[in-house]
C-alpha cells in the first residue's frame, strides 16, 4: 500500500511541522469515535499514553516520518493528542549536558 | 507568544528528556557503523517531497513536478535513564537532502562528523554546515584496517577548522570507541555552554 493512502493523499501536515523528537501525548478522557480513525492512529493513541517522540512512533509503525506527521497533526486537530516541542539543549541547563556526558561514559 | 500548535513546556515530572545528536560525514565514512555499535539501532524512513525547500539545492533542473523520495536514516537510541534518552540521527549524505539538515539540526546537542582520511574532502560540507550554524561538533577520524593513520594535527590542519572542535581517532566498529566519541562531544558541548554563559546574560 502506498503510505499516503493513509492520509487521504495529503502530503503536508496541517499546522507547525512536528519535530523529530517532539513528544506526543494522548489526551486523557477525550471523546473518541474510533470509526473515524485509521488503525495506525489508534496504535499511536495507545503508545502515547506514555509521552513518545515522533521518530519512535514512525519507527514502531514502520511508516515514513512524513506520513506519521500527517497522522499526528490530524490527531492534534481533533484534540486527541498534544505535541510538545523538545527544548533545544544547546543553551539549556548545563546539568542536563553533564548528565548526558556522565551517562554516556557509563554505557 | 502566538499559538503555533505546540503545547508549552511539559509541566509534569517523569517526562523523558530527549537529546538529539547528529552523525554526519561522507558516504562510507562509518556513520551507520557508529550508530550500530553504540546504540539500539532502529529502522526509520522519511518520505519527503522534493519541493520548495528542496528545489534550491536540488539540481533536477527541468523537473517541474514535485516528487516524493524515500530516505532511509540511521536512527539509534541510547537510554541513559528512564527520563533521559539520547537519539542518534545519521544525516542523509547526498546533497539533494540538504533541505533536511536544518530540521535535523534543530535543538540538537551537537554532531559527530565522521571522517575517512582517504576521502577527507567528503566531510568538508558537514564541517562547513556545523561551523556556519555554530553547533558543537567533533570530528571522528575512523580508522579502517590497514589504513595509514595521519597525525591528528595534520587532519585538523587539512580541515582548516575555525573552531576549537575536537578531532579524535575512533574505530566505529568498537562500542567503547564510538562511546568515547559521544562523550567527547557531550563534554565539548558542556564546555561551550559554560563559556557562552560567561559572555552572554542568561535569557
Amino acid at each position: 500500500m502506498r503510505p499516503y493512502a493513509l492520509t487521504g493523499g495529503r502530503t503536508r501536515p496541517t499546522g507547525e511541522t512536528v519535530d523529530l523528537l517532539a513528544l506526543v501525548c494522548a489526551v486523557r478522557g477525550s471523546s473518541l469515535d474510533r470509526s473515524q480513525l485509521e488503525p495506525e492512529q489508534l496504535i499511536v493513541l495507545g503508545r502515547c499514553r506514555v509521552p513518545t517522540p515522533a521518530a519512535d512512533l514512525a519507527s514502531d509503525l514502520d511508516l515514513p516520518l512524513g506520513v506519521v506527521r500527517i497522522l499526528l497533526s490530524d490527531l492534534r486537530e481533533r484534540g486527541l493528542v498534544t505535541i510538545h516541542r523538545p527544548a533545544p539543549v544547546g543553551l539549556t541547563d548545563p546539568k542536563i549536558l553533564k548528565d548526558v556526558a556522565d551517562g554516556l561514559r557509563r554505557i | 507568544m502566538a499559538y503555533d500548535g505546540y503545547e508549552p513546556d511539559l509541566p509534569t515530572a517523569g517526562i523523558p528528556f530527549t537529546i538529539k545528536i547528529l552523525i554526519a560525514g561522507g558516504f562510507g565514512a562509518g556513520k551507520t557503523t557508529l550508530v550500530s555499535s553504540v546504540s539500539e539501532i532502529r529502522p526509520l524512513r522519511t518520505e519527503e517531497l522534493l519541493s520548495e525547500r528542496g528545489e534550491a539545492v536540488d539540481s533536477l533542473s527541468g523537473v517541474e513536478q514535485k516528487s516524493t523520495t524515500t530516505v532511509a536514516m540511521d536512527f539509534g537510541r541510547i537510554t541513559i535513564r528512564d527520563d533521559l534518552v539520547v537519539y542518534l540521527f545519521g544525516t542523509p549524505g547526498q546533497q539533494r537532502f540538504w533541505f533536511m539538515w536544518d530540521e535535523l539540526a534543530y535543538g540538537a546537542l551537537g554532531a559527530v562528523v565522521m571522517a575517512d582520511t582517504r576521502r577527507l574532502a567528503d566531510c568538508f560540507p558537514s564541517v562547513d554546515y556545523f561551523e556556519r550554524n555554530d553547533m558543537p561538533f567533533v570530528v571522528a577520524v575512523n580508522c579502517f584496517d590497514g589504513i595509514r593513520r595521519y597525525p591528528l594535527e595534520s587532519v585538523r590542519r587539512a580541515l582548516d577548522l575555525t573552531t576549537d572542535s575536537p578531532v579524535v581517532l575512533c574505530d566505529a566498529r568498537r562500542r567503547e570507541s564510538s562511546r568515547d566519541v559521544l562523550v567527547t562531544l557531550a563534554e565539548h558541548a558542556l564546555l561551550r555552554n559554560s563559556r557562552s554563559r560567561e559572555v552572554m546574560p542568561a535569557g
